[in-house]
């Protein structure tokens, strides 16, 4: 009786739907096997980062207040008084952080293994919107806590925007709602964080997952030239899907271990005319940047200091942004070794400036 | 069907120009709206931030200048000197730092002698001085 109401349940639907088709597509959907499987999944612990951050932050809605003089009180108040709200504050934190590493470590796989050459250039283009939209998550949401360390962080962050010849004023007064860093600040980031930007990272992430399932995992160069006899693969669903979830499962308990252990401080108020108090640091994310401008000088060639930073940090992401289109070689299918070499040198750049930075 | 190119062409524009100002006239209230508005806060021409007395040689201490924080130092033999406390470099607030004897920020260790002039770090120009007036035992600061 009971499964008869199942299946006329699921007929109800079926019939309006058509699931067949869908079943037959998660069928026929075979996850490549070999020695680099592991990185394909860092995209969904990507994903699922993502989603413990909608969660938490729409739960964070409910009592945090975005003012000047009410920002830091209400998240007091979430940590002190709310049942659970030490709990999810620290989850959204830190669970953030874990994001902005996952896409950063999903990013670099799929560098190396070269998945971004045709046809999926589109994917990899929206991926790195994505990374950068998570960065600017994370700028915007550093700042709502209104706290001391936010505050300084938000100013160098903002000016750095204004450096930038001909747009940077407009742009920073843009992204200050004014000249300064104040309460309008504030409103604005609020906003950014809670509504511009999900809606453009919605679009960006529908066109990614859409094009990963229309195209399949991407194969490694090394593995498609293997005879199909040679081709290891596993079935999507629910072989994949399963160790996917398992992967999610241990994501999760590392943010809980992590948010219980380590809970997010609060810290001090922002009050805009006070010093700015020693060991004044970004997230560890922005840390590379901030860093490398403490060693240009004040002035090189005709050039302020600042100002060739952020042109030369610009012209990398961009360059980074597009490296499917100027990577001509394999496009051609030929080995390069210029892309590995540029890809240690990126990486081995940012550790060790990440590295400096924490030990001033 | 022969058709009337001059009668398309009008069409054409006539249509295109049509959308073209419905854009704009959605667009540029947006764009407007974006521009945050000129705060009409009074502009300050000087304050006064405390007294000769409160502050000891070799010590500093930090003010509002309107909407902008300032900095006064009273320097090893007693001299008052006041600057912008902004930072040049990215807009930090700088600070004193007495054991060093000189204004520093901690965002970037940019370091200011007390002068002003910009001597270590990434900082390009000087603070922005500030003119330090004693009348009596009061202190005030104003623009130069």
């Amino acid at each position: 009786m009971k499964k008869n109401y199942w299946k006329r349940f699921y007929n109800w639907f079926d019939d309006r739907i058509q699931f067949e088709d869908i079943i037959q597509f998660a069928a026929k959907k075979y996850v490549p096997v070999h020695s680099h499987s592991i990185w394909y999944y860092f995209g969904g612990v990507t994903l699922f980062l993502f989603i413990i951050q909608v969660v938490t932050g729409i739960l964070l809605l409910l009592y945090y207040k975005g003012s000047e003089d009410l920002a830091f009180e209400s998240i007091q108040y979430i940590m002190t008084e709310v049942q659970f709200g030490w709990l999810i504050r620290s989850v959204h934190s830190w669970s953030a952080n874990l994001m902005v590493l996952a896409a950063f470590i999903h990013m670099f796989s799929v560098y190396f293994t070269r998945a971004y050459r045709k046809p999926r250039e589109i994917t990899w283009v929206t991926g790195m919107l994505m990374l950068f939209l998570a960065m600017g998550f994370g700028f915007s949401g550093y700042l709502l806590p209104w706290n001391e360390l936010a505050f300084f962080a938000t100013k160098v962050g903002t000016d750095i925007a204004g450096v930038i010849p001909v747009i940077g004023k407009p742009m920073l007064e843009f992204l200050r709602g004014g000249e300064d860093v104040t309460g309008a600040t504030l409103s604005r980031f609020f906003g950014f964080h809670v509504a511009v930007m999900p809606a453009i990272f919605t679009v960006l992430l529908g066109i990614h997952l859409i094009l990963v399932q229309r195209q399949g995992m991407s194969e490694p160069i090394e593995y498609e030239d293997k005879p199909e006899k040679e081709k290891k693969s596993m079935p999507f669903f629910p072989n994949f899907l399963l160790r996917d979830l398992l992967f999610w499962l241990i994501v999760l308990n590392i943010v809980a271990l992590l948010a219980v252990l380590f809970p997010w401080e609060l810290g001090v108020k922002a009050d805009p005319f006070a010093s700015a108090p020693a060991g004044i640091k970004p997230e560890w994310y922005f840390m590379f940047m901030f860093q490398t401008l403490k060693y240009i000088p004040a002035h090189v060639l005709f050039f302020d200091g600042e100002v060739l930073g952020i042109l030369l940090f610009s012209a990398a992401g961009l360059l980074w942004t597009l490296v499917p289109f100027w990577d001509r070689k394999t496009l051609r299918g030929e080995k390069t070794r210029f892309i590995n070499y540029l890809g240690i040198f990126a990486i081995v750049y940012i550790i060790l400036l990440t590295v400096l930075g924490y030990l001033e | 069907m022969e058709v009337d190119k001059n009668k398309r062409n009008f069409l054409k524009y006539v249509l295109g120009g049509s959308l073209t100002a419905l854009a704009a006239m959605i667009f540029y209230p947006i764009v407007e709206y974006l521009k945050p508005p000129k705060t009409k806060s009074a502009e300050v021409s000087s304050v006064k931030i405390g007294k000769v007395n409160e502050i000891p040689n070799d010590s500093s201490l930090m003010f509002r200048f309107g909407t902008k924080p300032g900095i006064l130092v009273r320097t090893q033999n007693g001299e008052f000197r006041a600057f912008e406390a902004t930072c040049t470099h990215l807009d930090c607030t700088v600070q004193f730092k007495q054991e060093m004897g000189v204004i520093w920020c901690a965002c970037h260790n940019g370091k200011f002698d007390l002068h002003g002039r910009n001597i270590s770090g990434p900082p390009p120009r000087p603070l922005t001085p500030y003119k330090v007036n004693i009348q009596g035992e009061d202190i005030f600061v104003s623009k130069i």
